[in-house]
C-alpha cells in the first residue's frame, strides 16, 4: 500500500467519524470541483489541498481557490467558462489525487460534477435563433443535452431547436458553458454544482434529484417550467 | 437611405425587435424613437434599413438599426418570405462582423517583395497611388499579352458590383479571365442544370418544404450549412410523424443524426445507387410513363474520363470531349442501366440492398411528394455533374418534379452564387442571364445590351481560365496579375501546398502583381502586393440573389471605416485608368460602358445616391430578362428564339417593397408578381409560372408542366454511369478525407471568427477521427497529428467527440481555421465538365506525432 493510499484510508475514516458526529465541513462552498468528486463533503473531508490535481490537468483547467472562498481556500475548482472539464479519457486528475478526494470514474460517463442548467429567459435558441452550441460541443451530444423541436411562435413554417439537459446524465464538465455563443447581458447556461445542488435538496450525493436518459418529447411546452429541479432562483433577467 | 417605413411595418418590427431583445448583444433603444425616411447616416436617431445576411446561401433577410453610424441590432426580417424573421447564431452577430479590430482602413503597398506571404513588408499609401499601380500593371499586362491576366471574383459579391466586374473584364478588357469561388461550390450544379434544362437554379422553392411528405438529402448536411432551412425541414416533420427523412450520406452529422434513416455510402456509390434506382423505376415499370412521353428525351455522353491530373487536362483529347452527348432512345438508355442491379450497386456503394430497395420504392410511389437536397457531398465530386444528373434523372423519370414539395433542390452555398456568379454570370465561359460566350447569337444579345459594335465580342467567343486553371497557370509563372476581391483563395483553394508556393512551383505567385481587395486580413493578403480596403456588406448597397433564386436588396445602413471604399468606385477608378484613350468604335471605352454611373474627370458617380448609382444599373441589367427594353436586343431575342424573359427581373424598388422576389417577375396589370414554382402552370399569384407558360411553352402535358426553356421543351436524361473516385484508399495512404464547414463559422472564417462569441464557440478545427482508428493508432483525443496526402501535410488536433461521426478510415475537418490550413493536403482534382474540385476525398495518412 502506498503512502497515498494510506492518507486515503486516514481521510476516510475522517469522513466517516464526522458523519456520525453530523458535522458538514465546506458547506459554504458551492465550487464546481474536478471530476471524481463524490460529494463537497466527501471531498472536503479529503482534500488535503495539494494541488496535484492541477499540476495534472493537461488543460489548466483545474484551478485553486482563493482566500475569499472560505474553508475552501486552497482547494481545486474549475471556472468553466474560462475552461471546462475535457472528460480525459485516462482522468490524470483524478490519478493523481492521493486521497481519493476525487476518484471512481473510468470513462466519460462517469463523473456527475454537477449539472448544466439553461436561463431561458436569456438562450437565444429558446427564441427560435438556430443556435444549439451547448448541445453540439457536449461530449455526451444526444444523452446528456438532446434537442426538442417545437413550432417557432407566430411561424407555421418553423421550427425551434430547444437545447434540453438530461440531469441524470450530465457530467457537469462545463464545456456548455466555456463555449455557450452569449455573454450578454450574461451566459444563459451554468452548472448547479454537486454542493449548490445538495444544498439545495438537502442530499448531496451525486446523480440525485431528477433522473432521465436521453430522449426526445419530453417536457416539451413552451415558455418557463422546463428547468431541471431548481426553479427562478435567477429570475428572469434582460 | 433609411427605408420608407410604414407604420404597419414599424409597429411589427418593434414587436419583433421586442420579442428577440437585444440582438446581438446591443441594447437597440428604440422607445419612443420612430425612425424618419430621411434620416442620415451617422445621426442621432435610430435608422432602420433592409438587408440580407452576408452570410449563407439560405439568404435570409434582416432588418438593420444603425445609431450614431453604428450598428445598434440586426434581427430577422419578418416580412422576408425566405426566412420570416428567423436567423441562425450567425445571423444573431451580424452587427458585430464589421467592427473587428483589425479592419483594413487604408490602401497597402508591399515595398519587400521578399516579404510576400507574410504580413510584413506593406506601407500604407494613398488611394491614387495604390490605384494609380494597381492600373498601370493591369493595363501592362493588358497590353502585352491579356491571356496573363485574370480576376477571381465570389458568389459573395453583389450583384450590380458582380454585373460591372463582367461588363468591364468581358467587354473592357475583351477577356474571359474571370471565375467566381462559385466555381469551387456550385459549378457541378451548374452544368447540370445546363445540360439537363438549358437553364440555371432549381425549379423549385423553400416553400417546397412545407408541402413534401420525404425528404431525401444528398451529400448535405443541412443541418450545420443550412440552418435556416432545416428549422423549415423539422417543421414540417414535427407537423406530421408520417413525414419522413433519408440522408444519403458519407459520415455522420448532426443532418443524419435527426434523420429518420441514414444511408451510408463509399466509393462515388452515389452514382451508382441513383442508376440502380432508374434501372428499377424502368425495370419494374414504375417510372412516370407520361412524363417520359411528354416531356423527357435521351442521351448519353463521354465516358471513361479520367481525372484532370495534368494542368493540360482541358486540351487533352479526352479532356476537349467531356462536354459530348449524343442522343439515345428511352430503350437503350434502360440497357445502359441495365448492370446496376441491386448486388452490384450495393457491392459500389457499400449500401445495403434492402436500404436502395427502399430509396426505390419512395421514387416508385406517384402518392408521395419527394424533396431532395443536395449540395457539396454532390458538387465537390470528382463526376460532380454526373450527380447532379442522376438526382435530375430519378425526379424527371419518376415524374416527382416541378409540383410543390415534389422535386429536386440543389442547395447554394453562398449569399449570392446564384444572384451574382450564375444569373450575372461572372464565369470564364458566361456571359449575363444564362448566356454563354462560345454562342454567337449570346454574344450579339450581349452586344446589344450593352451597347457595343455588332462582332465586337467574337474576341472572347472562347471561354478563359476557369479557378483552378488560373491558380495553376499563376503557379506555373503564366499568369502576371491577379485581382481577387470577395473571397480568400489562399485558404479556400484546394492544393495549397502547390497554390501558396510551398512545393516545387513556387515562382507565379511570388513573381505575380496580386491585387486583394478585402475588408480584413487574411492569408491572401499576405501574397497580395497591393490590398485595396473595401467597403464592407451594409457599409454600401448592394444585392444579393439566394438559394431559392430570391433577389433582394441590402441598403447602406453606415459608413466604412478609415479610407475603406465601396468596391464600384474601386472598379471605377480602375476601369477608367486601364482604359485611358481606349476607344470601341468612334467612342470614349470608358464612358460607352460606364459612363451613365460614373463622371470619370470629376471622379465621382454621376447619381446623387448609391441607391440611384445600383437602380441605374439594375436597369441595364435586367434588360438582359426584359429585352424588349432594348429595340436592338430585342429583335435577336425574337430572331433566335433566346426566351430571355425565361429570367425576367423587376424594377428595383419592387425588391425593397417586397423584401425581396423569386425569378422570373412577371407584370400582371402593373402588378409585379414571383414565380415560386418554374414550368408548373398554374395561377401566377400563386407563384406558379403562368405567364412563363403562355409566353413559350405547351399546355396539356403531363402535370400540366412545360420545360419551356430545353430544346424542344424536352429536358435530357443523360446516362451517366458509375466511375472511381479520382484517388482510392491504399496502404499508404489509406483514409479518406472530406472537408466542408460548421455552423458557428462561414467559410474561411474571416468574418466570424473575428465575432468573439462564434469563436468561443468553436476556436478551433478538430480532425474528427472514428475512435476505433484512433486506438488502432494510439491517438488520444485532443492529441495533434499529422495528416500527409499525396499533395501536402498539415498538423491538427485528433478527436473522437468532434461534430461529425466518420465511419472508419474517414476523415472530417473543417475549412474555417486559417492556422489548420486542411487545404495543404486537398487534391486538386476537379469534375471534368464543371471544373469544380472534389474536396470531400483526398485519401491521407494519419501519423501520430
Amino acid at each position: 500500500m502506498g503512502a497515498g493510499k494510506i492518507i486515503a484510508g486516514i481521510a476516510a475514516a475522517i469522513v466517516a467519524a464526522e458523519g456520525v458526529a453530523g458535522f458538514v465541513m465546506g458547506s459554504s462552498s458551492k465550487l464546481l470541483r474536478p471530476p471524481g468528486i463524490q460529494s463537497e463533503r466527501d471531498f472536503m473531508a479529503r482534500c488535503i489541498k495539494c494541488g496535484k490535481c492541477v499540476e495534472a490537468c493537461p488543460y489548466a483547467a483545474i484551478r485553486i481557490a482563493g482566500p475569499s472562498e472560505g474553508s475552501a481556500a486552497g482547494t481545486p475548482f474549475i471556472d468553466a467558462r474560462e475552461q471546462a472539464c475535457r472528460l480525459c479519457p485516462d482522468f490524470p486528475c483524478v490519478e493523481a489525487c492521493p486521497t481519493d478526494a476525487l476518484r471512481d470514474v473510468a470513462e466519460k460517463h462517469d463523473p456527475h460534477m454537477g449539472y448544466a442548467k439553461i436561463e431561458e429567459d436569456v438562450c437565444i435558441a429558446f427564441k427560435g435563433y438556430r443556435c444549439e452550441v451547448c448541445y453540439r460541443v457536449c461530449p455526451l451530444i444526444d444523452e446528456a443535452i438532446t434537442i426538442d423541436f417545437e413550432q417557432r411562435e407566430n411561424d407555421d413554417i418553423h421550427a425551434k431547436f430547444i437545447p434540453v439537459v438530461h440531469k441524470g446524465v450530465c457530467t457537469g464538465c462545463g464545456l456548455c458553458v466555456e463555449r455557450c455563443a452569449v455573454s450578454e447581458p450574461y451566459v444563459p447556461i451554468r452548472i448547479v454544482t454537486l454542493a449548490e445542488d445538495g444544498a439545495h435538496t438537502g442530499g448531496g450525493g451525486k446523480g440525485g434529484g431528477e433522473g432521465g436518459g436521453a430522449g426526445k418529447g419530453n417536457g416539451a411546452g413552451n415558455g418557463n417550467g422546463r428547468g431541471n429541479g431548481e426553479s427562478g432562483n435567477e429570475g428572469a433577467k434582460g | 437611405m433609411s427605408m420608407e417605413i410604414t407604420r404597419r411595418n414599424f409597429v411589427k418590427a418593434t414587436a419583433i425587435a421586442m420579442a428577440t431583445a437585444a440582438a446581438a448583444g446591443s441594447v437597440s433603444g428604440m422607445a419612443g424613437c420612430a425612425p424618419k425616411a430621411n434620416d442620415p447616416i451617422g445621426g442621432e436617431s435610430t435608422t432602420k434599413t433592409l438587408a440580407v445576411c452576408r452570410f449563407c446561401g439560405c439568404g435570409c433577410g434582416v432588418v438593420v438599426e444603425a445609431r450614431k453610424g453604428k450598428i445598434v441590432s440586426v434581427y430577422g426580417d419578418p416580412e422576408n418570405d425566405s426566412n420570416r424573421g428567423l436567423n441562425c447564431v450567425k445571423g444573431y452577430y451580424l452587427s458585430k462582423i464589421l467592427y473587428g479590430e483589425d479592419r483594413l482602413t487604408k490602401p497597402l503597398i508591399r515595398e519587400d517583395n521578399s516579404k510576400k506571404g507574410t504580413s510584413e513588408g506593406f506601407r500604407e499609401a494613398s488611394w491614387s497611388e495604390a490605384l494609380d499601380l494597381v492600373a498601370s500593371h493591369l493595363r501592362e499586362t493588358w497590353k502585352a499579352d491579356k491571356s496573363r491576366l485574370a480576376f477571381w471574383g465570389s458568389g459573395q459579391q453583389p450583384i450590380t458590383e458582380g454585373y460591372a466586374t463582367a461588363k468591364f473584364w468581358k467587354a473592357g478588357l475583351r477577356s474571359n479571365n474571370i471565375d467566381p469561388n462559385a466555381r469551387l461550390c456550385m459549378a457541378s450544379a451548374v452544368v447540370g442544370f445546363m445540360n439537363v434544362f438549358q437553364t440555371d437554379e432549381p425549379a423549385g422553392c423553400y416553400a417546397d418544404i412545407d408541402h413534401a411528405d420525404v425528404f431525401i438529402t444528398w451529400g448535405a448536411n443541412m443541418a450545420e450549412a443550412h440552418p435556416m432551412l432545416y428549422s423549415r425541414v423539422m417543421s414540417r416533420k414535427i407537423s406530421d410523424p408520417k413525414i419522413k427523412h433519408y440522408d444519403v450520406t458519407t459520415l455522420g452529422t448532426r443532418t443524419a443524426a435527426t434523420a429518420d434513416k441514414v444511408i451510408m455510402f463509399g466509393n462515388n456509390g452515389d452514382l451508382a445507387i441513383t442508376n440502380c434506382i432508374a434501372h428499377y423505376l424502368i425495370e419494374n415499370d414504375t417510372y412516370d410513363h407520361d412524363w417520359v412521353r411528354d416531356h423527357l428525351q435521351f442521351k448519353q455522353g463521354t465516358e471513361n474520363i479520367g481525372n484532370a491530373y495534368d494542368d493540360g487536362y482541358d486540351k487533352s483529347d479526352v479532356g476537349q470531349k467531356v462536354d459530348a452527348t449524343e442522343s439515345i432512345t428511352f430503350e437503350q438508355y434502360a440497357e445502359r442501366l441495365a448492370p446496376y442491379t441491386w448486388e452490384y450497386a450495393s457491392r459500389i456503394s457499400g449500401v445495403p440492398e434492402e436500404d436502395i430497395k427502399e430509396l426505390y420504392e419512395l421514387f416508385a410511389n406517384k402518392d408521395l411528394k419527394i424533396t431532395s437536397f443536395w449540395t457539396m457531398g454532390v458538387n465537390q465530386h470528382n463526376r460532380g455533374t454526373w450527380v447532379n444528373h442522376n438526382l435530375h434523372n430519378l425526379h424527371l423519370l419518376s415524374g416527382h418534379y416541378c409540383h410543390p414539395g415534389d422535386g429536386g433542390f440543389s442547395l447554394t452555398g453562398q449569399p449570392s452564387a446564384c444572384g451574382t456568379a450564375r444569373e450575372v454570370g461572372t464565369f470564364s465561359h458566361r456571359l449575363p442571364a444564362d448566356l454563354v460566350v462560345a454562342n454567337e447569337a449570346h454574344r450579339r444579345f450581349s452586344e446589344a445590351v450593352w451597347n457595343l459594335p455588332e462582332g465586337y465580342l467574337e474576341e472572347i467567343k472562347a471561354p478563359g481560365f476557369h479557378t483552378t486553371k488560373i491558380f495553376r497557370e499563376l503557379s506555373n509563372g503564366n499568369i502576371d496579375f491577379l485581382w481577387s476581391a470577395h473571397n480568400n483563395w489562399a485558404q479556400s483553394m484546394s492544393n495549397l501546398t502547390r497554390f501558396l508556393g510551398r512545393g516545387e512551383d513556387k515562382k507565379g505567385i511570388f513573381d505575380a502583381f496580386i491585387v486583394v481587395s478585402e475588408v480584413y486580413p487574411t492569408i491572401s493578403t499576405k501574397y497580395a502586393n497591393v490590398v485595396l480596403p473595401a467597403a464592407m456588406w451594409i457599409e454600401r448597397e448592394g444585392q444579393f440573389g439566394n438559394g431559392e433564386r430570391r433577389t433582394a436588396v441590402f441598403e447602406k445602413a453606415v459608413d466604412p471605416p478609415g479610407d475603406a471604399m465601396w468596391d464600384m468606385w474601386i472598379l471605377m477608378e480602375i476601369a477608367k485608368r486601364v482604359l485611358l484613350d481606349e476607344k470601341i468604335g468612334d467612342e470614349d471605352a470608358f464612358d460607352l460602358l460606364f459612363g451613365e454611373w460614373y463622371d470619370k474627370d470629376a471622379a465621382e458617380f454621376k447619381q446623387a445616391t448609391q441607391r440611384e448609382v445600383c437602380k441605374s444599373m439594375w436597369e441595364e441589367y435586367r434588360t438582359f430578362s426584359n429585352p424588349s427594353l432594348n429595340p436592338r436586343a430585342a429583335a435577336i431575342n425574337a430572331e433566335k428564339k433566346l426566351k430571355m424573359e425565361g429570367k425576367q427581373l423587376a424594377p428595383y424598388e419592387e425588391y425593397i417593397e417586397n423584401h425581396g422576389m423569386t425569378w422570373p417577375v412577371r407584370e400582371v396589370d402593373g402588378k409585379w408578381l414571383p414565380t415560386k414554382w418554374r414550368f408548373a402552370y398554374g395561377p401566377q399569384e400563386e407563384g406558379y409560372d403562368q405567364q412563363g407558360i403562355e409566353m413559350y411553352g405547351d399546355r396539356g402535358l403531363a402535370g400540366d408542366v412545360s420545360f419551356y426553356k430545353a430544346a424542344d421543351h424536352r429536358p435530357s436524361v443523360v446516362f451517366r454511369p458509375w466511375e472511381p473516385p479520382a484517388e482510392r484508399p491504399d496502404d499508404e495512404y489509406p483514409f479518406v478525407f472530406c472537408t466542408g464547414r460548421l455552423l458557428e463559422h462561414w467559410h474561411t472564417g474571416s468574418m466570424t471568427r473575428r465575432v468573439p462569441e462564434l469563436n468561443n464557440a468553436l476556436p478551433e478545427a478538430l480532425l474528427d477521427m472514428n475512435p476505433a482508428d484512433m486506438e488502432a493508432l494510439g491517438i488520444k483525443d485532443g492529441e495533434m497529428v499529422k495528416v500527409v496526402s499525396r499533395w501536402g501535410e498539415v498538423q491538427i488536433k485528433a478527436s473522437s467527440a468532434g461534430r461529425t461521426q466518420p465511419p472508419e478510415k474517414y476523415l472530417f475537418a473543417p475549412f474555417f481555421a486559417e492556422e489548420t490550413l486542411v487545404n495543404l493536403v486537398q487534391q486538386e482534382m476537379y469534375c471534368p465538365l464543371s471544373k469544380e474540385p472534389d474536396y470531400k476525398k483526398t485519401c491521407v495518412r494519419v501519423e501520430k506525432l
